[in-house]
């Protein structure tokens, strides 16, 4: 379960922020908000999926650059939030 | 006293970091009016230095035209010095009415709503327009301003690739069940330079009906045949339905704000927008001296000509001369470094040399993206650019990048 709910956060960060020809790799390590490919604007609407994919509410609080900025970030978020990773 | 030794040291630590980190603003003195020469007091206590301005948003060259600056004082004598109070309580003079008009005749809107900034008409618009019911669909390079105002807005953001159509369609397959949708775009994109395609958004609008907003802060006065904006260099001038602009950079450069569009939506920010209701009116010189920007630019288009003409100059002796460049049509033409000691190393020696501009890196921009930006103005003469051009030229040779492509310049300086 753990893998794919990786698996599916992966593709969307690929699909969603970079570019069609790009080659970079995400992993679940790779920084993501720190190193420029989520910006903190387009943060809000890794949010919104991640709520809308896992019927959650992210307090704003809790939805920090920090807590985005790597794969392995969101899973432990969401798992605060009662997703069973 | 509440401001302590404690207060003190946190504050000194915050700013000696930002030192430390290499992202620390300085400020460069300007001992003369804004124009294409400028003296320049940098760093502070140096001697000051006359250098050729190629980091301006001065685009027409109007920041101290004569007519602009004679305008304004005559509404200093005429109008007085400022109204002490918002528009909507006691700020409001039959000029703010005047200058209103002739921004929404000069854009082809129905009307025009103005602000003491453009920053401020960004972030009062998408509050008064749209709801939780509605959707913002916005590119994801848009201005700061309008980030901040979507983001004190309580609809439903969507948020594209940068002008990526297919991406914008599925966010607008994605909205289709929320009550209105508008499309969020700069005109043109400030740190690029490109041009938002808003012939194609205006056909996605159409198909999925949504509304179109474009920030052309960038453009107005200079862009398209007759300097009406990227409505007008796409040929879309009647399928735009808001554009929020600035007198604060192409057209006289003082300050100021507006949104234009249907009469509705001007009316809406003049009842309900929080930067117009809660700040100060824009002071009457401004208004005069806007007032007569637009009339000289409605009776001519020699400034925007020579606007054009001095950046194909520019564009083509950089390219020349083998700089990386960022492909468009813009005044804004940003020499690409990547790497950002090295833009902010040859920026400094460009200053040595006379010539004022400045390194762009992340944050400003994106990661590995680093640049010098330069910007052209009608107020540039053909000396002018030849003198830059062989500083740049100069600079670029003691660097050894000339010639260098992107893969090349990262592999020479690293990212």
């Amino acid at each position: 379960m753990s893998d794919e709910i990786k698996k599916m956060i992966i593709e969307y960060v690929k699909k969603e922020y970079l570019d069609e020809d790009s080659d970079q790799e995400i992993k679940e390590d790779t920084k993501l908000i720190s190193s420029g490919i989520v910006d903190s604007f387009s943060m809000v609407s890794l949010k919104t999926y991640l709520e809308k994919k896992f019927s959650i509410k992210l307090p704003d609080g809790d939805a920090t650059p920090e807590a985005f900025d790597s794969v392995n970030n969101i899973i432990e978020l969401i798992n605060k939030f009662g997703v069973k990773v | 006293m509440a401001y302590s030794s404690k207060a003190r040291d946190f504050y000194a630590g915050e700013l000696q970091g930002m030192k430390d980190k290499g992202i620390f603003k300085e400020e460069r003195f300007i001992q003369s009016p804004q124009a294409a020469s400028i003296k320049v007091e940098y760093p502070k206590g140096a001697a000051i230095k006359q250098v050729l301005n190629f980091c301006a948003n001065n685009y027409l060259g109007l920041s101290s035209h004569p007519e602009v600056v004679k305008a304004a004082h005559e509404a200093l004598d005429s109008r007085g010095y400022g109204l002490s109070s918002v528009r909507f309580i006691c700020g409001t003079q039959d000029i703010h009415n005047e200058l209103e008009q002739k921004l929404s005749e000069f854009l082809g809107l129905e009307g025009t709503c103005l602000f003491p900034s453009c920053m401020e008409a960004n972030a009062g618009l998408f509050d008064v327009v749209l709801s939780p019911e509605d959707a913002m669909i916005s590119d994801r390079l848009v201005h700061a301003s309008i980030v901040d105002g979507l983001k004190l807005c309580k609809a439903q953001m969507f948020n594209y690739k940068h002008n990526s159509m297919s991406h914008l369609e599925e966010k607008l397959q994605e909205a289709q069940s929320c009550r209105l949708r508008m499309i969020i775009t700069d005109g043109v994109f400030s740190m690029d330079g490109d041009i938002a395609p808003l012939d194609k958004i205006c056909d996605l609008a159409d198909k999925y009906d949504a509304m179109v907003m474009v920030d052309d802060s960038h453009a107005t006065g200079f862009i398209g045949k007759t300097g009406r904006g990227t409505h007008e260099y796409h040929n879309v001038m009647d399928r735009v339905d808001v554009i929020t602009t600035t007198f604060g950079k192409g057209l006289g450069g003082a300050t100021g704000g507006s949104v234009s569009g249907p009469k509705e939506i001007a009316e809406m920010c003049r009842q309900r927008a929080r930067p117009y209701l809660f700040s100060n009116t824009m002071p009457p010189a401004v208004v005069a001296g806007s007032i007569k920007v637009l009339e000289l630019l409605s009776k001519s288009t020699d400034h925007r000509d020579k606007l054009e003409k001095n950046t194909k100059y520019w564009r083509e002796g950089l390219s020349k001369a083998g700089f990386d460049l960022k492909a468009g049509d813009t005044p804004i033409v940003p020499v690409m470094l990547y790497n950002a000691k090295l833009a902010q190393d040859m920026a400094r020696d460009l200053y040595a040399e006379g010539i004022y501009v400045i390194g762009f890196f992340f944050p400003v921009v994106a990661q590995g993206q680093a640049r010098i930006r330069t910007q052209i103005s009608a107020g540039h003469e053909m000396e002018h650019l030849d003198k830059a051009l062989a500083a740049f030229t100069k600079i670029g040779d003691k660097y050894g990048i000339l010639g260098l492509k992107k893969d090349q310049i990262i592999a020479k300086y690293g990212l």
